[in-house]
């Protein structure tokens, strides 16, 4: 297994996100949905450590995540928010960032085209960026660390459906070509059955269904 | 200056402008009267209580007591700059390091340089510049902090999630606020002469110094005020910056408490 959550709760502000989360997750592509509210979210931060749960363990590959250096896991784990967050200044520099920190080489062009960009908006400035070419340039970020997993949350919530096809594609491809394994939350069921070969349900806070997808990709 | 008397019915007329102040807030609703109250009668018991302090330090003459008065003037620095910190879950004890480690870096250097005779005379008001610049500047190099932090969550934790150290993942906000916090010394630095006019230089040619000695004292002041701002910024931010993530470089929750112990314990600022 790839993660396992056993036991898993937190709280935020008083108030229970997750509560007895016990799921498994596979190598491969896993599609967390369910709700807006329902906590996919925070169990994806929870799988690179920018949150600890209240209660309960979570391991990657056997170990506790506590067991993991949370600097080096965060580069092997690499989490895409779904949020565009760049770092100021263009698009290159933002991946040569995210490249110096996982000591990886940097290749610009390569990363662009896989989160399907344009070579040509390596230096633009993030500030001149659409909401939908941020999103995917925070993928290709993600990509020049070169991680063992991607854990995307909502990576297509900003695009058009052409643009979502573009990167559901690139992400279906990446997955062949790389094997990294994927984590991605989305609210959309139909989004997950295209994407995920494993499906984890979170209603309230709580699984609702964790278990092979129907009718996944081969 | 020397012989100068002030009766209290010219401080009560003086109280006209602080009425006036008064007015024009409650014209325009900017709701200070009641700041402008406690201000004033603040000044007032404060600045008493400090002349006959000061009074009995320099009778005294002894050391003890000046650095007894400076810790004092960095402790309530401290307490009041943290008002202005709010947002930020680790203030008091940053603000203390920062102001007692401006203080005594900055005097010690001028009476280990010889400026000044390391006695009651010019330590008192000396340090009480120094301590009040470095209070107004860490104070709203926090107040920008805090609010940069909760401006920019979502970048510091995308940064964080690239693997970044807390440190690396704060250090834009934290460039801002230091920044915010020494702009203005900076800009009253360029502008002195011009602007407005520094008090003690003013004072020693009303006392009849050489203009050549006025100014030097007064450029020495102000690089040493430089100084002491900046130390206290950079010290203030650098460490109030730890108190918002954890050990694990994780941000922390804005409304989780704030941890205990507050990373930095400060006895060392006395």
């Amino acid at each position: 297994m790839l993660f396992e959550l056993r036991d898993v709760a937190l709280a935020r502000g008083g108030r229970p996100v997750l509560e007895g989360v016990t799921a498994s997750i596979p190598v491969g592509a896993t599609a967390v949905v369910g709700p807006s509210g329902s906590g996919k979210s925070t169990l994806l931060r929870l799988l690179n450590r920018l949150a600890d749960p209240g209660s309960g363990e979570v391991l990657y590959r056997g170990r506790p995540l506590a067991a993991y250096e949370p600097l080096a896991l965060r580069r092997e784990v690499a989490l895409v928010p779904q949020l565009p967050a760049l770092l100021e200044g263009t698009v290159a520099s933002n991946l040569a960032y995210a490249a110096r920190l996982a000591g990886e080489p940097l290749d610009v062009p390569g990363c662009l085209r896989r989160a399907g960009l344009a070579p040509e908006l390596a230096e633009r400035d993030v500030e001149r960026l659409s909401v939908g070419e941020q999103q995917r340039a925070m993928l290709a970020r993600a990509l020049a660390q070169r991680p063992a997993v991607l854990l995307l949350d909502e990576p297509t919530s900003a695009l058009d459906p052409d643009a979502r096809d573009a990167v559901e594609a690139t992400l279906a491809e990446l997955r062949r070509e790389t094997g990294i394994s994927l984590v991605i939350v989305s609210h959309d069921p139909e989004q997950a059955r295209r994407l995920g070969e494993w499906e984890l349900v979170l209603r309230d806070g709580r699984v609702a269904r964790c278990g092979p997808a129907a009718g996944a990709p081969a | 200056m020397s012989g100068a008397r002030i009766e209290l019915w010219q401080v009560g007329a003086a109280l006209a402008l602080v009425a006036l102040a008064a007015a024009v807030s409650r014209l325009w609703r900017a709701d200070l009267e009641r700041d402008i109250a406690v201000a004033t009668v603040r000044s007032i018991v404060q600045l008493t209580l400090v002349g006959y302090a000061i009074k009995v330090v320099f009778d005294a003459d002894e050391m003890w007591l000046v650095v007894a008065m400076l810790a004092a003037m960095a402790l309530f620095g401290a307490l009041t700059a943290r008002r202005r910190a709010a947002r930020v879950p680790v203030a008091f004890g940053p603000l203390l390091v920062a102001l007692g480690t401006a203080g005594a870096a900055t005097l010690g250097l001028v009476v280990a340089l010889g400026i000044f005779e390391p006695t009651p005379r010019y330590l008192v008001p000396v340090g009480g510049m120094v301590i009040g610049n470095a209070m107004t500047a860490s104070a709203v190099a926090l107040n920008r902090l805090g609010d940069e932090v909760a401006a920019s969550r979502a970048r510091i934790e995308a940064t964080l999630a690239l693997g970044a150290t807390a440190r690396e993942a704060a250090a834009p906000v934290v460039r801002r606020a230091l920044r915010s916090g020494m702009i203005s010394i900076v800009d009253s630095t360029k502008t002195t002469g011009l602007i407005f006019f520094p008090g003690t230089m003013v004072g020693m040619l009303l006392a009849g110094a050489e203009v050549t000695d006025a100014v030097r004292l007064q450029l020495i002041l102000l690089y040493v005020i430089l100084g002491a701002v900046s130390i206290a910024a950079l010290l203030a931010t650098a460490l109030a910056r730890r108190g918002f993530f954890t050990a694990a470089h994780q941000l922390r929750d804005p409304d989780e408490p704030a941890p205990a112990g507050g990373g930095r314990r400060a006895g060392a600022a006395a």
